[in-house]
C-alpha cells in the first residue's frame, strides 16, 4: 500500500536554466497582507469567517492569512478567525488516474453552517482542486458563502471557477510548472516557475 | 497372452537385474523371451525392430498402490485411463485401491476390476481387496471369496484399520491362503478426516488442523507387533516419516521370522511441507508432506532396504474435488506416470541407489509381496516379456495437461525430471513407447 | 498493496498509515454527510461462505460511506455439499465485474486460493483458524488511541506502541484473531505474551517470535493491554481443556485480576463475549474495557483498508503497487 508522498524538489536557493524564482519570501509575506485586507474588506469585518486552507500547503497559508488578518484589525477579535484544513482527496476527480493518493486532515474548528468560509490554497490552475474542495465543503455543512483565496493564480482553467482574492497572477505557459515552497512544508519561502525539462514537482491540478 | 505373427526384437538394450553380462539383445515372441538368435528364422513371422542402443531394459514396474476410480468415479479415472497412464509410467502390472464405490469388498467386484484391466490391455490391473465391509473398519469383508478370485493384497486404503482387533483377525486370517494386510497408518484419533497437513511450524502457521507424525508411527509400531504374534504378513502403506522409519527398521530386526514390508511414495521421497504455504490443494494428499528431514530418512530408508519398495498412491481426483478450500478440497496426487522419474531423482542422481537397487524397489519386490509370479522377473530367455526400456539421462518438463490419466491433480507440473520411460511391455505386448 | 490477505502484508509504516486514515475517516462518522466519494463506481463484494452478521455489517457500512456498490453475497453451504467448487464460486462472483471481494471462508487459505483465480482484489475477512487482519488491524488502531491517550495526553509525537506489552490470552490455536494480531503487533513494535493452556497453543509458536506462559497472572503483572480471546463452544467438550470452571480459574479475566492489572491497561476482546468464561462482567464493562471502542473502530478501519486498496488507478495495483 505504498503511497507517495511528495515529488522530490530542487534544493532551495539555486537557479537552474529553466526555473526561476518569482516571489520571494518578502514578496509572498507581502501579498498575504493585501489579501488578508481585502478578505476583510469584502466581509465587512472578521465576522462569520472561516479560513479552510486545503493541503498540503493551502493549510499554512490559511493560518498566515489568519495571523495577517489579526495584525491587520487588533483588537477587533480578528485574532481568532477559525482556521483549519480542509482535505479534498477523496472529492478529486482523478482518484483513478494514479495510485493511490494520501489523504489529509479535515479539522475545521466551527461548523461551516452559516459562516464566509474561506478557500485557502498555494496555486490556482485547472480549477478541479477546488471544484474538490466545493464538494467536501458541501458534505460538512452549508456556509453562507464560499470565497477563493489563492497565492498564486497561474491561468488555465479547465473549470468555469474564478478566485475572490490572488496574490499574484502568474502568466504561464501549460507545460511549465509552478512551485510553492513554504518554511511550514519546505523550509524556505519562495514561488518557483520550473520550465519543462526542468526538476520535477509534485503534480499540480 | 494368445498366438500372435509378430515378433519384437529389441536391440542393444543393457539388461538390470543381474543379466547385465548376458548381452543386450531381446526377442519377445507370444509373450516370452527367446534366445535372440532366433530372430527372423521363421519368415512367416513379422518381425518388429526397436533400437534400444544406450537404454536400459528393467522387468516391468509393478505398483502396489493406486486408485484407479472405477467403478464410481469415471469422471476422475477408469481402469483403461489408469492402465494407460501406467504403461506411460513403465508399469505392467497395477494394484488398484478398493475404495471405489462400490468397495471393493466382494469376488464379484474384484472379478469386474480385473476384467475391466484386461479389457484394457494395458497390462495386468490386479484388484487390492477391502479388509472390512465397506471400509468402515467394524467387520470383516469376504477375505477368503476375494482371494479365490486371485486376491493377495487386503487394503482399506484411505482409512486405517484402527482396532487392534479387526486388525489382529485380518492378519490371522489372510494367513490362510499367503494373503498380506497393506495397512494405511494413521491413527484417527490422531489425525482425524479434517487433519491436511503436517503437524509442526507449518500447520500452525497456516491454521491447517494438523496431521501429527506420531498418528503413523504408533500404528506401524502395534502393527509390526500383531504381525509377529500372527506370523502372518504385514506391509506399511506409504511411510512417510523418519519415525515411522525407526519403527521399521527395528521391527524388521526384532521379528526376523515376520514378513513385514513397507513403500514409500515419489512423492514422499521429493516434496515437502512448505509447498503448502500457498494454500494450492494440488499438495493435499494423506497422509502430508512432511518436512526435510522426514524425506531424507525415507530416502535413506528405500536405499537401505528398510523401505522395501516404492508405490505411487497415484490418486487422480476431477478439478471440482480440488478446487475447494484447502480443508474441503480431496487428498490425493497423480503419480504414474512420473513416478520412475522421481526415483531416479531421487535416488539414482543422488547416488543413494544403483539401478539394481531401483529395479528392486519398483519391480521385484512388489511383485513378490502381491505375489505377482509373472512380473517381476529377470529378463532370461523363457521368462515373461514383461519389461520396460529406460533412458537414463532423458528429462523433461512435466506438463499436467500431458497425460494419459483423465486427471489433472499433478504435483510436478513446470518441474523439470528425469523422463526415463521409452517403452513398456506387457506380456509380451507393446503397451507404451515413446 | 494488491490484496490485504495476511496482517503480514502490512508493515509499521503501512500500519500507521492506515491508523493515520481511519482517524479521519471516524470523524467523518460525526458528520451530517456520512459519505465520501472516493470509491464511486467500484463494486465490492461482501463473499461471506460462513455467517457474520458483525463482521458483514461493519465492511457493508464501510464500503457504502465510500460510495462504493456494496453487494453481500452469503455463499454458505454452496460449495463442497452442492457440488459447485471454491473456484466456480469465485470466478462466477469475478465475472460480474467487480472491484473486490471481501472474503469470509471457514476454511484457513481460501482467500489465497481466490487471489490466484480472479483479478479481483482480495480482502481477507477471516480465513477459518487462521487469518483475521482487518481485526487485527481495528484492534492495533484502538490499542494506538489508548496508548496515546495514557502517554502524553493524545500527543501523536512518540510512538504509542514501543515499549509496550500485550498479552494474548485463550484458544490460539484455533484463533484467526491471535495469528493476525501477533504478526502486526510484532511488526509494530509490541511484545506480544501469548496465554494459554498447553492444548490450545499451536505447534511451531516458539517460531512466531513473541512470548508464551501458562501463567496468566505474571503476564497481567507486565500487560498494557490484555486481549482475551473467544472459547469457542466446540472446543468446550473437545477435551482441550477438563472443564469450563477449570478454564475460568487459570485463564479467565477474573474480577480478582482485573484488579490486579496495572492502572490503565487495557482490556480487549474481539466479541462476542463468552461473560462469566474467558471474561467476567467486571471485565468487560470496566472503565478500561475497549469492547466498544474495538466494535466502533471496525467500521473506521475498514474504510481506511479500502480506500487503501481501491482508492487508486487499477493499472498501478495491478502493477503490484509500485508507487
Amino acid at each position: 500500500m505504498s503511497v507517495p508522498g511528495s515529488a522530490p524538489v530542487p534544493p532551495p536557493g539555486g537557479e537552474t536554466p529553466g526555473d526561476r524564482v518569482v516571489l520571494d519570501a518578502e514578496d509572498i509575506s507581502r501579498a498575504l497582507t493585501r489579501m488578508a485586507h481585502q478578505i476583510l474588506e469584502a466581509n465587512r469585518g472578521a465576522d462569520g469567517l472561516v479560513l479552510a486552507g486545503i493541503p498540503s500547503r493551502g493549510v499554512p497559508l490559511a493560518h498566515r492569512l489568519a495571523a495577517a488578518i489579526a495584525a491587520a484589525e487588533p483588537g477587533s477579535g480578528a485574532g481568532s478567525v477559525p482556521t483549519g484544513a480542509l482535505d479534498v482527496t477523496m472529492y478529486r476527480d482523478d482518484l483513478r488516474s494514479q495510485p493511490t493518493r494520501a489523504v489529509g486532515p479535515t479539522r475545521l474548528p466551527v461548523s461551516v453552517d452559516g459562516a464566509v468560509v474561506v478557500l485557502v490554497d498555494d496555486v490556482l490552475f485547472s480549477g478541479r482542486t477546488v471544484r474538490a474542495a466545493l464538494d467536501a465543503l458541501g458534505d460538512l455543512g452549508r456556509p453562507r458563502a464560499v470565497r477563493l483565496a489563492v497565492l498564486v493564480d497561474r491561468g488555465h482553467r479547465q473549470l468555469p471557477i474564478r478566485a475572490d482574492h490572488v496574490g499574484k497572477n502568474l502568466p504561464t505557459a501549460a507545460d511549465e510548472r509552478v512551485l510553492v515552497r513554504l518554511a511550514e512544508t519546505d523550509g524556505v519561502n519562495e514561488v518557483r516557475i520550473v520550465r519543462p525539462g526542468g526538476a520535477p514537482t509534485r503534480r499540480e491540478v | 497372452m494368445g498366438e500372435t505373427t509378430t515378433d519384437l526384437l529389441i536391440t542393444g538394450a543393457t539388461r538390470v537385474g543381474g543379466l547385465a553380462d548376458e548381452g543386450g539383445d531381446l526377442l519377445v515372441r507370444d509373450g516370452v523371451l527367446l534366445d535372440p538368435a532366433e530372430a527372423g528364422r521363421d519368415g512367416s513371422r513379422e518381425l518388429v525392430r526397436i533400437d534400444a542402443d544406450g537404454l536400459l531394459a528393467v522387468p516391468g514396474l509393478v505398483d502396489l498402490h493406486c486408485h484407479l476410480r472405477e467403478p464410481g468415479r469415471e469422471d476422475a479415472e477408469t481402469v483403461a485411463t489408469g492402465a494407460a497412464a501406467a504403461a506411460r509410467g513403465g508399469f505392467t502390472a497395477v494394484l488398484a485401491m478398493a475404495n471405489t464405490v462400490p468397495v471393493t469388498d466382494t469376488a464379484e467386484a474384484a472379478r469386474h476390476v480385473r476384467a475391466l484391466g484386461e479389457q484394457a490391455g494395458l497390462g495386468a490391473v490386479v484388484p487390492i481387496g477391502a479388509v472390512s465391509k465397506g471400509l468402515d473398519g467394524q467387520e470383516l469383508a469376504e477375505l477368503g471369496l476375494m482371494a479365490r478370485t486371485g486376491v493377495r493384497v487386503f487394503s482399506d486404503d484411505g482409512h486405517c484399520v484402527s482396532d487392534a482387533r479387526l486388525m489382529r483377525r485380518a492378519l490371522e486370517y489372510v494367513r490362510a491362503f499367503d494373503g498380506v494386510i497393506a495397512q494405511h497408518a494413521q491413527d484417527p484419533r490422531l489425525a482425524g478426516p479434517d487433519a491436511c497437513c503436517h503437524e509442526g511450524e507449518v500447520s500452525g502457521r497456516l491454521g491447517l488442523a494438523g496431521w501429527p507424525a506420531a498418528a503413523e508411527s504408533t500404528i506401524i509400531a502395534r502393527d509390526v507387533q500383531l504381525a509377529a504374534l500372527t506370523r502372518s504378513r504385514l506391509h506399511v502403506c506409504h511411510v512417510s516419516t523418519a519415525e515411522s522409519v525407526e519403527v521399521l527398521r527395528w521391527a524388521k530386526q526384532r521379528y526376523p521370522q515376520a514378513d513385514i514390508t513397507a513403500e514409500v511414495t515419489p512423492h514422499h521421497l521429493l516434496l515437502t511441507t512448505d509447498l503448502l504455504a500457498g494454500y494450492d490443494p494440488t499438495f493435499k494428499v494423506n497422509p502430508p508432506l512432511r518436512p526435510a528431514e522426514d524425506v531424507e530418512a525415507v530416502r535413506a530408508a528405500l536405499a537401505d532396504g528398510t523401505i522395501d519398495a516404492v508405490a505411487t498412491d497415484h490418486a487422480p481426483h476431477a478439478r471440482h474435488d480440488k478446487e475447494h478450500a484447502f480443508a474441503d478440497a480431496a487428498f490425493g496426487m497423480v503419480g504414474l506416470e512420473t513416478a520412475l522419474g522421481v526415483v531416479v531423482e531421487t535416488m539414482v542422481r543422488t547416488g543413494l541407489a544403483d539401478w539394481e537397487r531401483v529395479v528392486e524397489a519398483t519391480s521385484t519386490t512388489p511383485a513378490r509381496i502381491a505375489r505377482l509370479t509373472d512380473q517381476g522377473r529377470r529378463l532370461a530367455v523363457g521368462a515373461p516379456a514383461t519389461l520396460t526400456l529406460v533412458d537414463p539421462t532423458a528429462r523433461a518438463v512435466v506438463d499436467a495437461a500431458d497425460t494419459r490419466s483423465l486427471s489433472r491433480n499433478n504435483p510436478w507440473h513446470g518441474r523439470e525430471l528425469p523422463d526415463p520411460v521409452v517403452a513398456t511391455v506387457a506380456a509380451g505386448r507393446l503397451t507404451y513407447r515413446r | 498493496m494488491r490484496h490485504l490477505l495476511s496482517a503480514a502484508d502490512v508493515d509499521a509504516a503501512t500500519a500507521n498509515r492506515i491508523f493515520d486514515l481511519a482517524e479521519e475517516m471516524a470523524d467523518v462518522q460525526n458528520r451530517p454527510v456520512k459519505k465520501l466519494p472516493a470509491l464511486r463506481g467500484r463494486t465490492v463484494v461482501n463473499l461471506f461462505f460462513e455467517d457474520s452478521t458483525r463482521t458483514r455489517s461493519s465492511f457493508e457500512i464501510a464500503g457504502k460511506w465510500l460510495s462504493a456498490d456494496v453487494i453481500n453475497i452469503s455463499a454458505k453451504g454452496s460449495s463442497v455439499s452442492k457440488g459447485e467448487s471454491l473456484r466456480d464460486t469465485v470466478q462466477t462472483v469475478a465475472a460480474m465485474g467487480v472491484d473486490a471481494m471481501v472474503i469470509r471462508h471457514a476454511a484457513s487459505g481460501a482467500p489465497w486460493q481466490a487471489a490466484q483465480w480472479t483479478r479481483a482484489q482480495i480482502v481477507n475477512a477471516g480465513d477459518g483458524t487462521h487469518e483475521h487482519p482487518t481485526q487485527a488491524l481495528l484492534d492495533a488502531f484502538t490499542l494506538r488511541r489508548h496508548f496515546r491517550a495514557a502517554a502524553n495526553g493524545g500527543s501523536t509525537g512518540t510512538d504509542p506502541f514501543a515499549g509496550r506489552t500485550v498479552a494474548v490470552v485463550g484458544d490460539i490455536t484455533h484463533s484467526r484473531v491471535a495469528r493476525s494480531n501477533v504478526l502486526l503487533l510484532t511488526t509494530l513494535g509490541v511484545r506480544v505474551v501469548l496465554v494459554a493452556p498447553p492444548t490450545l497453543l499451536p505447534s511451531g509458536v516458539e517460531t512466531w517470535g513473541c512470548e508464551v506462559t501458562g501463567n496468566f497472572d505474571a503476564a497481567i503483572a507486565e500487560a498494557d493491554a490484555v486481549m482475551m480471546l473467544r472459547v469457542q463452544r466446540e472446543r468446550m467438550s473437545g477435551g482441550y481443556f477438563p472443564t469450563p470452571r477449570e478454564y475460568t480459574v487459570g485463564y479467565g479475566l477474573t474480577r480478582d485480576r482485573v484488579a490486579a492489572l496495572r492502572p490503565g491497561t487495557a482490556i480487549c476482546h474481539p466479541g462476542p463475549m463468552n461473560r462469566g468464561l474467558e471474561i467476567s462482567a467486571d471485565a468487560a464493562d470496566a472503565a478500561n474495557s475497549l469492547v466498544l471502542d474495538q466494535v466502533a473502530a471496525g467500521v473506521a478501519v475498514r474504510m481506511s483498508v479500502l480506500y487503501q486498496l481501491l482508492g487508486g488507478d487499477d493499472a498501478w495495483v495491478s502493477q503490484g503497487g509500485q508507487g
